[in-house]
């Protein structure tokens, strides 16, 4: 990545700029207890909660800035939030 | 025929706002924004007036409600790949504080002139530089002009500066409220063919355009932002020649010149060398007449550009003087001494020039500089250069009886 004066760039920067980095907690799930509610996903404000083809969901870890919102709003506390260390 | 003498034939008597104002219709913007504030608002009332009477077709004047929507319209206007210009003074140009990181930080080429007036509080409508000293790190070019005609001139040549590909800076110019704002003075209004021939038409590296989206002055995390203000410094760098080229270019074609980072007047063979910036230069210079006559080697180094600051260009022209004065229409409270002194010092340090400057706070809040103040000035100057510095900076004329 190469950067132009005035922070000029095309579109969808955000893609190679990955913002992941400023999580302190990580969102982990446990799959036993989700009932694939959909909750997560549509709370989730940076779109880090990505659909798979099971019906279950993952995390986008690229941009997921541990917000926790998932976790909190889960109805099956099947989301924890963990510490992130290096 | 001189120059001078071919100038004198076209000169007409103006207000330095319209000369101002004259030029920048010269310049042909595309987009003025601003909002009147005294004493700059002469200069905006002269230009609506120009579009009023279809004299610049090209050019859309925005009427805002404050000074940060003036300068935050121009932010817009100038991504889209318009000339732009404003002007403002004083509580207009620290409410514009915010804004002007960003014009700087987006590299858009906004030319703006600033009226320098004193800064509230208390209220105060005269002139000294504090209003424009008190943004000097916001990232724009800020040229200081002489008299009104190098005010005038200034603004062809910020518009050339400001939108050069290798700068692409914002550009402020300096000048005296009241003092060259207001006052009646021949000039010669600039020429539109002979400007035309001077500045090229403003071709944008970017052009915001939904045709093409782009995103102007995009976010950037701690892992790129340092390299964003790297390369502010190195266009200010760029920027030092450019200043230089743009005043020899403009002497070239018009034949008028005041000096491209600097002006030394008398500084060749000087023991005291005056540093000052504006309108105070013609007085000092009318002292230094007087003085060398008598044979007292003073010499004037007229600051043109505090940003960037000439730092190489300053130390040239001290290298042979015994005592250097710094003359501030500002000052930062709480070191007791203006810009100027500060940044001299500065770059004075760590060179092996080692004679003493000195500060001096003047002219605050329109307070006049008579001759005699600088005579005074010069007269410390020369017991400092016999028996050493005593004090460092200081306020001139202050009024005890008051105190």
């Amino acid at each position: 990545m190469k950067i132009a004066p005035g922070g000029v760039c095309k579109p969808g920067t955000t893609r190679v700029n990955k913002t992941g980095g400023w999580r302190t907690y990580r969102p982990v799930y446990d799959y036993d207890k989700c009932i694939k509610c959909k909750l997560c996903e549509l709370l989730c404000p940076e779109s880090s909660v990505l659909p798979k083809d099971d019906g279950f969901y993952e995390f986008d870890y690229d941009f997921c800035k541990g917000c926790g919102i998932c976790a909190n709003e889960c109805p099956k506390q099947a989301i924890e939030m963990v510490l992130e260390e290096k | 025929m001189t120059a001078q003498e071919v100038d004198k034939k076209k000169m007409v008597v103006v207000e330095g706002s319209y000369a101002v104002a004259h030029s920048v219709k010269i310049c042909k913007p595309n987009v003025i924004s601003a909002y009147p504030i005294t004493p700059q608002t002469h200069i905006v009332e002269n230009l609506s007036q120009f579009i009023a009477d279809g004299e610049m077709p090209d050019c859309e004047y925005h009427n805002v409600e404050s000074e940060f929507s003036a300068l935050s319209a121009l932010v817009g206007a100038s991504a889209v790949g318009a000339r732009t210009y404003s002007a403002t003074t004083s509580q207009g140009l620290e409410l514009m504080h915010e804004v002007l990181f960003n014009v700087s930080g987006m590299r858009l080429p906004i030319v703006m002139t600033i009226i320098n007036r004193a800064v509230s509080a208390p209220i105060n409508i005269w002139n000294d530089h504090q209003d424009s000293i008190s943004q000097r790190d916001t990232g724009w070019i800020q040229l200081y002009a002489e008299d009104t005609q190098e005010a005038a001139d200034m603004t062809a040549q910020a518009h050339k500066i400001a939108e050069d590909k290798d700068v692409l800076l914002p550009v402020m110019i300096c000048m005296d409220g009241y003092i060259l704002s207001h006052v009646y003075e021949p000039v010669v209004l600039l020429e539109q063919d002979l400007v035309d021939e001077y500045l090229p038409g403003y071709a944008p590296v970017f052009v915001l355009d939904p045709k093409n989206p782009m995103t102007f002055g995009a976010f950037a995390a701690p892992s790129t932002y340092t390299e964003f203000r790297y390369l502010q410094e190195q266009a200010m760098g760029v920027a030092l020649k450019k200043i230089e080229d743009a005043a020899n270019k403009f002497n070239e074609i018009f034949g008028r010149y005041y000096g491209g980072l600097i002006d030394e007047y008398e500084t060749e063979d000087a023991e005291i060398i005056i540093m000052a910036m504006g309108s105070i230069i013609g007085t000092i210079k009318d002292v230094i007449d007087a003085r060398r006559s008598k044979g007292e080697k003073i010499g004037l180094l007229k600051v043109r550009s505090f940003r960037p600051f000439p730092v190489e260009a300053t130390r040239k022209a001290l290298k042979n003087a015994k005592v250097i004065v710094t003359l501030d229409k500002n000052i930062s409270i709480g070191l007791n001494e203006g810009a100027l002194c500060t940044e001299t010092k500065a770059c004075l340090h760590n060179t092996n020039i080692d004679a003493p400057v000195i500060g001096y706070t003047v002219g605050l809040g329109g307070r006049d500089i008579p001759i005699h103040t600088i005579e005074n000035i010069i007269d410390q100057a020369k017991e400092v250069m016999s028996s050493g510095i005593t004090v460092e900076s200081q306020f001139t004329d202050l009024r005890e009886d008051l105190i």
